[in-house]
């Protein structure tokens, strides 16, 4: 990415006579900038433009219906389940590297939580897009929710779906507001450095009044750290409810009790991986080199790598489990998934899960921003796959051969897909643009001279 | 909240007290909000903040760009109320979120799933679980706002231009002139011993705190504006219109096809039903074997069974499998008309029931094999017709089986073949 260094107006050092203004700088004047680099118009164009074809689709869905997508018997679930999966999982990285790092005390997490948690609220969104138009009815789904009706019905809480509706709406709210409690203190910094009054006045409604009191920033430390120890069984509780959508299934190949944690596994591991692929542009394109450190690419290459292998072992115990337990349609589930018509999805899979990352034990390779952008693409699309194979190749074969399928996509299918990407990259990009992309206050907390003699 | 923090929010929110006629005074003579200093380093700031408490100084703060690590101690904060906040709503959230599905799927309306309990923990700790989180989580956030006093759109240190630093890199510390232990002179000599890089008077905030009148108008006409759909609403509760409803989502509610009863302009007589070609008969319609199909031989009720049906023992046993399903709910096993239709029929005791026939009576056993087919086919009383449903070949079978159900009830020992007599010790 040398070339694209001489047009970012970013890499002189920033301002400032002290290290906090000098951070300070660096951060905001990625917001304060009038004219962002060429490279951000750019993405934006396109971003946009991506989710205009899904308005577009979504438009024609709602007037057609959910016929115009391949979804059909025997494989009902097709697609967009495939990538409310996908996106959820992706979801997950932001509040673990925000929680869990930080009940672990993991000071790196300072450089990357912003954007990570910013990405996880965006692939949320993207995720809950998903069951919303899948429904066939989309102006029904408040019957999802427990609200009296003239029916007198009630949801079915027994069953997992409902479960769904809780734990990706609850990690939706308590990411929100992680993600905004975090940035209180960095929008009053913006409002302070505003020039024009309009400016002034949205940040400073954004920041309520924040004045960084010592007597507030007590209770707002007590409060980010009970956040934190909310949120860290909860990031692990979303996905293991929503592989439960699968595990307590009767179907084989969906019937483990494996799933929950080997879902998390794979959310923590995709969810890496899209941080990475966001954080290399990012940090070069706005001069953010010195806060995101080659270090902390390191350290998410290493969890990539430490996820990755779980996930491994997770295929591998899947194919022990089925022979071990002895069930025919168990077996079949298996052998059909590894050479079955869909043979070509699982390897693809397991070549972009298991063997690539695997490239991440070379200290050369974690070095080398080319080749981690390369290596987390190919992760994303690998659990992509991984989702499309568990859901494609469980239902397309099940006990009754005469009813057995192929499931095929159709264009809307890959538009649809595409523009779930335009969303999430919009959001992403209308992110680094207006908000604080590193979390100023926090970097500053752990900063040497807030500690030090300085 | 305790006494000791609502004493120390004081500091923050003692705005709207109006000085007194000797309250002290900033240079240029307005009333004085309190004394800022600045410092440059976190090191310098927790030094003052020592210095500062040992004076006794109550209601004063420092401010600084992140939270300093050990301004607790040295400024003396007592510990905030907000985790046992906390764990009200999170207990809160437990039972709400085990009553809910308690009430709605184990007492309210419940549905059988699978054979699964109507309530079990098991089933129900995942959505137990998230409210929970949800609730505490909102509770988090909400009581740190709300404890802190945010939103706070206005405050006197907004006019100070120094104190913009203080989300960057500049560290203060702010006595107020309400302090009790204020003083003009000695708090300035305290604050000079701190060692400060600059000290400045802040003047008190004077602006109003209330929104502006414009804004309440608006509020209150939007609001009310927004009461018209609702009261529209109730106006027109329970009353009766002549219009087709309104249908915001059609569903599937109108479809592009012709229903029997209605028209249909294509065809010459205008209707969409098609009426049967005259002088033909349907394919497998005619039905000419009245004996067979109506049970009648001319104008009579058949007394023998028709010709093509076999009174064998494989019709005996078909008769007896269609009768066990469609004819033993009502007359039960024996014919005797107590089945368990009947039977909770008569334990309702609602008075309208009109009893099933006891198929063993003297009248039934004398109605000839076609009146009791004709009954089948096209029921008796409250009798529902079975023609629809039990072929003609099966209701000739069930008529054989109730033709044996009856000598069955008046039977004896002699009228069981020899052979298997033995069979019935």
């Amino acid at each position: 990415m040398a070339q694209i260094t001489h047009y970012s107006q970013w890499q002189d050092a920033p301002a400032g006579d002290n290290e906090f203004a000098k951070i300070t700088d660096a951060v905001v004047r990625v917001v304060e900038t009038p004219r962002p680099p060429p490279a951000w118009y750019m993405a934006f164009a396109l971003a946009l433009s991506w989710l205009g074809i899904l308005q577009l689709c979504i438009g024609f869905l709602f007037w057609e219906g959910i016929g115009i997508w391949g979804n059909m018997h025997p494989v009902a679930w097709g697609w967009p389940i495939v990538n409310f999966v996908f996106w959820v999982g992706i979801g997950h990285a932001g509040t673990l590297i925000s929680a869990v790092l930080f009940l672990f005390r993991q000071n790196w997490r300072t450089a990357i939580n912003r954007s990570a948690e910013a990405m996880t609220i965006f692939a949320v969104i993207c995720a809950l897009l998903f069951p919303g138009i899948h429904i066939g009815r989309p102006w029904l789904p408040y019957w999802m929710f427990p609200l009296p009706n003239q029916m007198d019905l009630w949801p079915q809480f027994r069953s997992p779906l409902a479960w769904d509706v809780f734990a990706v709406g609850t990690y939706f709210t308590v990411s929100l507001l992680f993600w905004y409690m975090g940035m209180i203190p960095d929008l009053a910094t913006i409002r302070n450095r505003a020039k024009s009054t309009l400016r002034r006045f949205i940040y400073g409604a954004l920041a309520m009044g924040w004045r960084g009191s010592s007597r507030q920033w007590h209770r707002y430390e007590r409060a980010y750290l009970i956040l934190a120890a909310l949120a860290t069984p909860l990031v692990l509780s979303v996905h293991s409810v929503v592989s439960f959508d699968f595990a307590t299934a009767q179907l084989p190949g969906w019937h483990t009790t494996i799933f929950p944690p080997y879902f998390v596994a794979g959310a923590i591991f995709s969810g890496f991986a899209m941080v990475v692929t966001l954080l290399i542009p990012a940090r070069q394109f706005f001069g953010l080199k010195g806060l995101i450190e080659m270090k902390h690419l390191d350290m998410m290459c290493r969890i990539i790598l430490a996820t990755g292998t779980i996930v491994g072992y997770a295929y591998a115990m899947e194919f022990f489990v089925a022979w071990y337990s002895g069930s025919h349609y168990e077996g079949f589930a298996f052998i059909n998934r590894a050479f079955g018509p869909y043979a070509w999805a699982y390897w693809t899979m397991v070549s972009c899960n298991v063997i690539f990352p695997q490239m991440f034990w070379f200290k050369k390779i974690r070095g080398n921003l080319w080749a981690m952008m390369l290596i987390c693409i190919v992760v994303n699309v690998g659990m992509w796959f991984e989702r499309f194979v568990i859901i494609a190749t469980s239902l397309h074969r099940d006990f009754l051969p005469s009813s057995w399928g192929y499931f095929i996509p159709t264009p809307f299918d890959f538009l649809v897909l595409m523009g779930s990407f335009g969303l999430f990259f919009t959001l992403f990009l209308l992110f680094c643009r207006f908000l604080p992309i590193v979390a100023i206050a926090e970097i500053k907390s752990v900063h040497p001279a807030a500690h030090g003699d300085h | 909240m305790s006494d000791e923090e609502s004493k120390s929010e004081s500091a923050m929110d003692n705005t709207e007290d109006k000085p007194k006629s000797d309250a002290p005074t900033t240079a240029n003579g307005e009333p004085l909000h309190g004394v800022l200093a600045e410092y440059h380093t976190p090191k310098e700031l927790l030094a003052a903040a020592e210095k500062i408490r040992d004076a006794g100084y109550t209601v004063w703060d420092t401010y600084s760009p992140f939270p300093v690590h050990g301004i607790e101690k040295a400024q003396g904060i007592p510990w905030t109320i907000l985790p046992w906040l906390v764990f009200g709503a999170g207990c809160t959230g437990l039972t709400v979120g085990l009553g809910m599905q308690l009430w709605t799927n184990g007492v309210d309306y419940k549905y059988l799933i699978s054979g699964k309990p109507f309530f079990s923990i098991a089933a129900n700790i995942p959505i137990t679980f998230e409210i929970t989180v949800l609730f505490s989580a909102l509770t988090a956030f909400g009581g740190m706002l709300a404890l802190n006093r945010l939103p706070k759109p206005s405050h006197a240190l907004d006019h100070v231009e120094r104190f913009n630093r203080v989300t960057d890199d500049r560290f203060f510390a702010l006595i107020e002139a309400t302090d009790p232990k204020f003083d003009d002179t000695a708090t300035r000599t305290l604050i000079a011993e701190t060692s400060p890089h600059h000290v400045e008077d802040v003047p008190a905030d004077t602006r109003s705190e209330n929104l502006p009148k414009f804004f309440t108008y608006v509020a209150a006409f939007l609001a009310l504006t927004a009461l018209i759909p609702l009261g529209y609403a109730y106006s027109v509760r329970g009353t009766t219109s002549t219009q087709p409803r309104i249908h915001i989502v059609p569903d599937m509610d109108f479809q592009q096809k012709f229903k029997p009863q209605r028209g249909n302009p294509f065809f010459e007589d205008g209707r969409a039903m098609r009426p049967q070609i005259e002088g033909t008969v349907a394919s497998g319609d005619l039905q000419d074997d009245s004996h067979f199909y109506r049970g009648k031989v001319g104008k009579a009720w058949a007394r023998t069974f028709p010709s093509r049906f076999t009174p064998n023992e494989a019709a005996m046993q078909r008769g007896r499998e269609r009768y066990d399903i469609f004819c033993v709910p009502c007359h039960s096993v024996t014919g005797n008309g107590s089945g368990i239709v009947a039977q909770h029929a008569l334990e309702l005791a609602e008075g309208t029931w009109i009893p099933p026939t006891n198929l063993t009576l003297a009248n039934i056993k004398q109605q000839p094999v076609g009146e009791l087919y004709n009954t089948i086919t096209h029921g008796i009383r409250n009798m529902p017709a079975y023609g629809s449903q039990i072929d003609p070949e099966d209701r000739w079978a069930i008529v054989l089986y109730v033709r044996a159900l009856q000598r069955a009830q008046a039977g004896n020992v002699s009228h069981v073949p020899a052979a298997k007599r033995a069979g019935l010790k």
